[in-house]
């Protein structure tokens, strides 16, 4: 590995053995939950540190403190042996701490000069913006990092994801930060994408930044990274270098307690088909959509992200309208028109964006629940409360939700917590088809667990699950089938009995097996 | 807090009823009511008279009417600023009516039926064509408001039958008068459509996350439209309430009753940003809102002053359990 | 972004022109340059305003206390002239952009300090400002012969054949445009309206640049309150009374987007002109000045409507062949 690089060969220790950034028994508490209680973190010029935690383990907590968005109530934070404070996003920024989010932390509307100079454009004498200047400075700073391809005129809406990820690395690199920190950069990303990213990772390190990188997934942690900081429920439990600690060693740092096997054994005993979609085709997102779902089943939906898998799935549960086509269920044609009509048809979706589509913030959580399902919940349009808390009940129960009361505000739940609050909505309409867009995206190890089980549960009950997934073990643990989608078709459906994890990734990324 | 391993059986409840509402919104206002009656009780001998109690209600019955549905339309996430234009197309067309000889009868259903109308018009425009109701309404406001102007200019409707003049004057018994028994009776309708119907609990829903809603198989724009429709068809029956109480119509008639409206409704405890919000609170900021204006009128406080009242009352209520919350924090921090 | 903002500016312009091409074919002087000069300078009051509303509304906010604040400051100027003539008028001037500086930054600090949504705010203030113009007031008039020749006269001087009304629009439109396309600030209102979690990340202080929004379209009522006076000489408590709404409509016709980041200085501009015109011509084409109300109405619908059809957002396209089509 090359980490090796800048380790001295007799200690092992590294080189730079002088931390950039060090923060020191930081707390931070919220009315009624206490996020961060004395922890420390160190950042190494030049050195990636992994951030590792289950959801709620109080990662982005620190973040907020380390860009000045949350203030800690005790606690220092020290930037090369000098004590500082960081009152405001601004004050952080200033002392050249920089972060790099999911897509959501650019400006669309912007071009990519402003995008990377926005907050500290090139002035003219007269302290007016210089446009030209600032031009040509962004293209400057694009091609150091071998982005000379990016247009710096360009509309960052107009961008891929990936070329989002450069123009906010620019940015990092034009105000000069020495501390980049990497909020799950690869969420989004495909593999190629993620590639990618891993090479401005290492640019980044050769510049002699201090890299904070915070992701669920091992192997890109493996990957990346040279030291580590396990956080859970607020607290420090260990850090080290990466290749001193075992995998096992980590997850037990993170959960506490073993986890033997990830996916649940089953047996599948497929039945007769439940659903047939075929022909299915929309103007400019999916084209000649076919496949059969049996009762009894999971059907796992693999690609890359933007295949066209969550657009097909929203089509057949009637939120978007499609152009041509026809879907079956149970030998009735229908064609829901939007999700109620899905809904009273018997298949339910399960969306990806929990906070955005899935779940209501605002609502407490028995109302979450039975919001898809007032109808029986309600006598001619007079709400039943006892039967709502009943329907809640049954539901939280079997999905093992961990709550104070069913009246509390779902906003509160940690991320896995609301994933089974959305699950649990949409099962208690007693589907006959239940479709679930990246069930386990961001959430932690326990709550995972937890869903797996309950979809083995679900069709040895006789339901049929269609499952979209982009990762990997999660297809190979769960399906019986794969459909592999590309570019908005169909590439390939797989018996998964003789599947390997290598046919599916090149199926999706269209190379030739 | 949210992690903590806790027993496979969850409560509903964890707040004991009488312990949330004694720290509620509706009873930081009833303190405030009460504060007020008080105050002018004392201030003025005439106030504790049950014909002049009587008479204050008449000062914000018609637009506490439209309150009760305005407030389930920012529950929604949405807004009319249109209504007291709606009152004034409607006021015209009734006018208009007796013109041509229309009774009583008629004219009560011109003015619902056209505030019906508009107020679809108004969904229509935002549920079809997804445009923000903000400035789809200021501009209905000017089209409807404006219609009025062309239809009358500068002149006046007048002549309305005798009869008419009960919906805004008359009174069902001693001194409860016909407005406001309907405005209870109409509050009692919102109240149970709102916080009891499988309806009202959609209406939540979509203000908190109307994607979510969505997805979830609630119908969100026939649900907004619907809201919409109710916004104007209350507007129309304010339009009936005030063109019999004056006995005439112009233009300008209600000018500036919008922004009154969304007053009482933001004070009645309805977030501006939609998804929160109770009737009896509405209620209270309108019984508010009233003993205010009612009683800096028996000190001869004149109107304009009296809005100063209302637009501070506004802000203070809004900004106290803000500044509240922060003090508190800080104390124990 | 340019490039389609500049499409819809000449959109705007295109429809303005047709405009005018068919009034006069109802009446040929309407076009004459010396008339087109008269509706500039009728229309610079609602220009500046609608260019102070534009900079709150791009920051995802509302300046609902335009009008009101106009009203006072106007009041406040025009006893200061009617108690001491002698006061010099650059000098009211500057006391009218700072009271409604003052104005203005009240609703900014209630925004920013309190978090309370500026549509409240501004609902509250609206009626306060106009409350406190009738306490100041003592709800009398300031007529016309209580006001000094210079006050009435400054903005009727003309100076190269144009009225300094005009001159002092072009200045603030000047100034708006330099503020957004040449300074931080500009880019930062922007920003913040089209992402505002974003714009935390990036640096930018969201709560304070509200606050200077909201100074700045105070400033903008307060520099109107005294022009207004000075035109219409007459200062009173219904001044400008629902006159916030026509602000609002004028930057709504100019494209600007009431969710923010979208819209511009030219497109503000010409929407308020578009208005203008409209207010001109009724009288000189024999239309009742009572249809105004009504065309503007439908001008503000038909806007939105269009706006909308060049804002909506398209799918990811995955298609190859939609993507080349």
């Amino acid at each position: 590995m090359d980490t090796t690089a800048q380790l001295d060969p007799t200690t092992e220790q590294p080189l730079a053995a002088a931390p950039r950034l060090t923060l020191a028994g930081i707390s931070k508490s919220f009315p009624g939950v206490r996020a961060l209680h004395d922890v420390s973190l160190s950042l190494y010029p030049g050195q990636v540190t992994a951030l590792i935690g289950e959801n709620g383990a109080g990662k982005s907590t620190l973040v907020k403190i380390m860009t000045g968005i949350y203030q800690p109530d005790t606690g220092t934070i020290s930037i090369d042996g000098q004590a500082v404070t960081l009152p405001s996003a601004h004050a952080a920024f200033g002392h050249g701490i920089t972060a790099i989010h999911q897509e959501t932390v650019l400006f669309d509307d912007l071009t990519v000069a402003e995008n990377i100079f926005l907050g500290h454009a090139p002035r003219s004498r007269v302290g007016t913006i210089d446009w030209r200047t600032m031009r040509k400075n962004a293209r400057e700073v694009l091609n150091t990092m071998g982005a000379g391809h990016i247009d710096a005129d360009a509309r960052l809406k107009d961008l891929g994801i990936a070329n989002k990820h450069l123009v906010a690395v620019a940015r990092a690199m034009s105000i000069d930060a020495q501390i980049v920190i990497m909020d799950e950069p690869t969420a989004a990303l495909s593999l190629k994408e993620i590639e990618e990213l891993f090479l401005l990772v290492e640019f980044l390190k050769s510049e002699g930044k201090a890299i904070l990188f915070i992701s669920h997934k091992f192997d890109e942690i493996y990957r990346i990274a040279d030291r580590y900081t396990v956080f859970r429920d607020g607290e420090m439990i260990g850090e080290g270098l990466i290749r001193d600690a075992g995998q096992s060693q980590i997850v037990r740092m993170m959960v506490g307690r073993a986890v033997d096997h990830i996916f649940p054994q089953r047996k599948a005993e497929i039945g007769a088909p439940v659903l047939a979609v075929s022909g299915l085709s929309h103007p400019t997102e999916f084209d000649d959509i076919g496949f059969e779902l049996h009762r009894g089943e999971i059907l796992g939906f693999y690609g890359l992200v933007g295949a066209g898998r969550s657009e097909v799935m929203q089509a057949i549960s009637g939120i978007t309208r499609t152009s041509s086509g026809t879907i079956t269920l149970e030998g009735k044609a229908i064609m829901p028109k939007s999700a109620a009509d899905s809904i009273d048809a018997g298949i339910v979706y399960v969306p990806e964006e929990r906070g955005k589509q899935g779940v209501v913030i605002g609502l407490p959580i028995f109302q979450n629940i039975s919001l898809p399902s007032l109808k029986r919940t309600s006598k001619s349009g007079v709400l039943q409360l006892a039967e709502e808390f009943a329907l809640a009940r049954s539901y939280t129960e079997r999905l093992d939700l961990r709550a104070a009361s069913l009246s509390q505000d779902v906003g509160t739940l940690s991320g896995g917590n609301q994933q089974k609050i959305v699950i649990a909505k949409w099962l208690a309409t007693a589907p006959k088809v239940i479709i679930l867009d990246e069930p386990t995206k961001g959430i932690d190890i326990g709550s995972k667990a937890a869903v797996h089980g309950f979809m083995a549960e679900l069709v040895a009950q006789g339901l049929s699950v269609i499952m979209v997934s982009s990762e990997l073990p999660e297809i190979l643990g769960m399906s019986d089938r794969v459909v592999v989608m590309r570019e908005g078709r169909i590439a390939s459906i797989y018996d998964n009995k003789k599947l390997d994890a290598e046919t599916l990734v090149k199926t999706a990324a269209g190379i030739a097996a | 807090m949210t992690d903590t391993p806790a027993p496979r059986h969850i409560p509903d409840r964890l707040d004991t009823p009488l312990n949330s509402a004694i720290f509620s919104w509706e009873a930081l206002l009833v303190a405030v009511a009460v504060a007020i009656f008080a105050v002018n009780s004392f201030a003025s001998p005439y106030f504790l008279d049950a014909w002049s109690l009587s008479d204050l209600t008449f000062n914000f019955t018609e637009k506490a009417l439209i309150a009760l549905a305005m407030a389930l339309l920012i529950i929604s996430g949405e807004i009319d600023l249109s209504v007291a234009a709606i009152i004034a197309l409607a006021s015209t067309m009734m006018g208009m009516a007796v013109q041509a000889g229309a009774g009583t009868p008629v004219l009560v259903a011109i003015g619902i039926l056209v505030g019906l109308g508009c107020g679809a018009f108004n969904g229509l425009l935002v549920t079809r064509l997804g445009l923000p109701s903000i400035v789809v309404t200021i501009g209905t406001m000017s089209l409807f408001r404006g219609i009025a102007f062309i239809v009358l200019g500068d002149q006046a409707y007048k002549g309305y039958p005798s009869s008419f003049a009960f919906f805004g004057q008359g009174y069902v018994w001693w001194v409860v008068s016909f407005e406001l028994t309907l405005f209870l009776v109409a509050a009692v309708i919102y109240w149970f459509l709102l916080h009891r119907t499988s309806f009202g609990r959609r209406v939540f829903a979509i203000g908190n996350n109307p994607v979510a809603a969505q997805f979830s198989g609630v119908r969100v724009g026939r649900i907004k439209f619907i809201l919409f429709c109710l916004t104007g068809l209350m507007a129309g029956i304010a339009s009936v309430l005030i063109t019999s109480r004056l006995g005439s119509t112009r233009p300008s008639i209600a000018q500036g009753y919008e922004l009154e409206v969304i007053t009482m409704v933001v004070l009645g405890g309805v977030s501006i940003l939609g998804g929160a919000g109770s009737i009896l609170g509405v209620v209270l900021a309108a019984f508010i809102m009233g003993l205010v204006t009612f009683g800096l009128g028996l000190l001869n406080v004149p109107g304009i002053v009296m809005s100063i009242f209302i637009g501070l009352l506004l802000i203070i209520v809004i900004a106290l359990p803000i500044v509240w919350r922060r003090v508190r924090r800080e104390r124990f921090t | 972004m340019k490039a389609f903002l500049k499409y819809r500016e000449v959109w705007l312009l295109a429809a303005i022109v047709v405009l005018i091409g068919l009034i006069s074919m109802r009446f040929p002087g309407f076009a004459n340059p010396a008339n087109l000069r008269q509706v500039f300078n009728d229309t610079s009051i609602l220009m500046i305003l609608a260019l102070g509303q534009m900079v709150v509304i791009l920051t995802r906010s509302i300046d609902l206390s335009m009008a009101s604040n106009l009203c006072f400051t106007g009041m406040v100027v025009a006893m200061l002239n009617a108690a001491h003539p002698a006061i010099p008028i650059p000098l009211l001037i500057v006391v009218a952009l700072l009271v409604g500086l003052v104005l203005g930054a009240i609703n900014g600090l209630l925004v920013w300090r309190l978090n309370i949504p500026s549509i409240v705010v501004t609902l509250g203030t609206l009626t306060i400002y106009r409350g406190a113009t009738f306490v100041i007031s003592g709800g009398a008039w300031v007529n016309a012969d209580q006001m000094s020749p210079d006050f009435i006269g400054l903005q009727r001087a003309a100076f190269l054949g144009i009225p300094v009304l005009s001159w002092i629009a072009i200045l603030v439109i000047a100034l708006f445009f330099l503020l957004m396309t040449r300074t931080a600030l500009g880019r930062s209102i922007y920003a913040i309206g089209v992402n505002p979690t974003a714009s935390i990340y990036a640096g930018i202080d969201v709560g304070r640049t509200k606050f200077i929004v909201f100074c700045i379209s105070g400033m903008a009522a307060g520099l109107c309150g005294y022009l207004w006076i000075s035109r219409y000489v007459i200062a009173s408590v219904e001044v400008a009374n629902g006159y916030e709404l026509n602000i609002i409509a004028a930057c709504v016709i100019g494209g600007i987007s009431i969710a923010g980041g979208i819209g511009s200085v030219g497109g503000a501009v010409l929407g308020a002109l578009f208005l203008g015109i409209i207010s001109n011509a009724l009288p000189v084409i024999n239309i009742s000045p009572f249809w105004q109300m009504a065309i503007s109405g439908s001008a503000i619908i038909l806007a939105v409507v269009l706006n909308a059809r060049g804002e909506r957002r398209q799918g990811r396209i995955i298609l190859k062949k939609a993507e080349a089509a």
